[in-house]
């Protein structure tokens, strides 16, 4: 199982004292933090692609390859990469290039993006998001796998003898996650390929996570691609800790109330009851964590949102301390456990990164 | 079969619930006189649940769901009634020039494909009559949108209906209680004729959402 964290790329202001940290220390915040991640012992980092204030990543394969010339070992991902408003094309090329860099410690997640406007101004239309989002994979898909491309389609103008650049280190591709909340066209769609599933569960009851995740599972069987329980499943989490639980409570309480997403809504106590989201003892995420496990099966990758809504790049170092030596080893150790033979442990890993831990 | 009725009224009691409750009592009962007459050659006796949702309970419940995008268990509840109904009464209390905001609000909630081809009985109260023709120029277009068939006649009780009698208080149209009876009547009607009546619902949720077959995606592309 993969423990990591994912980042929105929000700037938001603390509102415990109405400081709002520039888009440059933003971004220098989130490397720090994947840099972090990778000394604590997590093992993916994600970003998110926005292309819109006040969100700061709108290139992806710039920050990530940043952050993969720091790093050994730390798996670099996005959550999501805009698979309706990118070029297919491009993604191809960016995303193998990153590849090389990396050494093949990359894999990444398509979405579809939910800012109607960004549409428009990548010349798209968001009311053709689920078919942009088929056609432009597929094209993707062809361009990793299929050396010389001839491609018609819909949304952007046909290729004639394109052959992507760089190709695939050693010819094989990053592995592909689809991030739905509640489209089960995109479920569908990672089943069909057989990549792998994820539900951004943090905003949502468990309950709609279960039925997308069944009939993902469900639909990975029917294409052939192993059982039901071994399809790749990858899901969100939240969590705000501190060893005493009332003092996790007491300082998070502002950032949730004013939080983007949600604030100004439910109260923390519905919140945490009603969604994925923790605040409290490392030993209650742990729990926590551990109940998703009920509710989806064993899965191979959990994310973290850990820095958000304003919350100080300090705060959040400390958090991931937590995280890293408190909750994930546990984690790990229990996950593995419960884990019945032949389910997979994690996403299939890049030839070339396993080819480094046995050198 | 499931009779829901949503009452927006905010006071309690409240004359929005009034009317609500007058129109449920009359097409439950028209619902139960229709399966009892009706020529069939094996007896079915019609059980007709009605399950009345009380915005003004849900008010902080539709603002947090607004905000989050997800309901809370109550509202959650509710609007799962509203899709499984086989037929719906609507009744808002007219606040300027329109049905509330607070009735807006469920309906804005309530999924897009959620009601097509429920029957709905549009209802409303206020303050005077010169605002009835809010039904048909507020509450029927918003129902034509969901898909949901109105029923010809909705009901609007100003203050002054609760006390006359007889003909409407402009001394044309029918008394409050003839029309809650036409209403009702035309409802009870829609629902009886209903295919796949009192099964709404059914199967709806099996715990796997449905999908489209990946190759009908594609296909869908070419063409």
């Amino acid at each position: 199982m993969q423990f990591g964290i994912f980042t929105v790329g929000d700037v938001t202001p603390d509102p415990t004292n109405g400081r709002t940290p520039s888009e440059h220390e933003r971004i220098k915040a989130m490397v720090t933090l994947a840099l972090k991640a990778e000394e604590v012992g997590l093992d993916v980092f994600a970003t998110g692609e926005h292309h819109n204030p006040p969100f700061v990543p709108s290139s992806p394969t710039t920050m990530l390859g940043y952050v993969a010339a720091r790093t050994e070992r730390l798996v670099l991902s996005t959550s999501t990469t805009l698979i309706t408003t990118n070029d297919p094309v491009k993604i191809a090329e960016d995303y193998a290039m990153l590849q090389h860099l990396a050494d093949g410690r990359v894999d990444l997640m398509m979405g579809r993006g939910n800012t109607g406007p960004v549409y428009p101004w990548f010349g798209q239309d968001i009311r053709q998001g689920i078919p942009l989002a088929i056609e432009n994979y597929g094209l993707l898909h062809k361009l990793w796998r299929t050396e010389v491309v001839d491609w018609e389609g819909h949304f952007r103008t046909p290729l004639q003898g394109f052959t992507s650049t760089p190709r695939p280190l050693d010819g094989v591709p990053p592995f592909v996650w689809h991030g739905s909340i509640r489209s089960p066209e995109i479920a569908e769609q990672a089943a069909y390929y057989g990549d792998g599933f994820f539900h951004n569960n943090i905003f949502w009851p468990q309950e709609h996570t279960r039925k997308m995740v069944g009939l993902y599972r469900q639909r990975y069987a029917h294409y052939g691609h192993g059982a039901p329980e071994q399809a790749i499943v990858g899901l969100g989490g939240q969590v705000f800790m501190r060893h005493n639980s009332q003092d996790a409570v007491r300082e998070f309480r502002p950032y949730f109330d004013n939080a983007p997403v949600y604030g100004h809504g439910p109260s923390l106590e519905e919140f945490t009851e009603q969604t994925p989201l923790t605040v409290g003892s490392p030993q209650q995420v742990i729990e926590r964590t551990l109940g998703f496990r009920e509710t989806v099966g064993d899965y191979q990758r959990q994310l973290f949102l850990m820095d958000h809504a304003g919350l100080p790049l300090k705060t959040v170092l400390e958090q991931l301390d937590l995280l890293g030596e408190e909750v994930v080893p546990v984690l790990r150790k229990e996950f593995a456990s419960l884990r019945p033979a032949g389910v997979p442990e994690t996403a299939p890993a890049h030839p070339a990164t396993t080819r480094k831990e046995s050198a | 079969m499931k009779l829901v009725v949503v009452s927006a009224g905010l006071s309690s009691p409240s004359s929005t619930r009034l009317l609500a409750d007058r129109l449920a009592a009359s097409a439950a009962g028209r619902l139960r006189q229709a399966g009892a007459t009706a020529e069939i050659e094996v007896e079915v006796e019609v059980e007709v649940e009605v399950e009345v949702v009380e915005l003004r309970d849900l008010a902080l419940d539709i603002a947090k769901h607004l905000v989050t995008g997800f309901p809370p268990p109550a509202l959650g509840a509710a609007l799962g009634a509203v899709a499984d109904a086989d037929g719906l009464i609507a009744v808002t209390p007219v606040f300027n020039a329109s049905y509330s905001g607070l009735f807006k609000s469920f309906f804005d909630l309530v999924d897009p494909d959620a009601l097509t081809g429920t029957p709905v009985l549009l209802a409303a109260t206020g303050g005077t009559a010169r605002h009835s023709l809010v039904l048909d120029h507020a509450l029927r277009p918003l129902f034509a949108h969901l898909r949901a068939p109105t029923v010809p006649t909705a009901v609007y009780a100003a203050s002054e209906d609760w006390g006359s009698r007889g003909p409407g208080a402009d001394g044309h149209a029918d008394g409050l209680a003839a029309r809650i009876d036409r209403a009702a009547g035309e409802l009870a009607g829609l629902m009886a004729a209903r295919p796949g009546m009192g099964t709404a619902g059914a199967g709806r949720d099996n715990g796997i959402p449905d999908v489209v077959p990946f190759e009908q995606q594609l296909a869908r592309l070419g063409g």
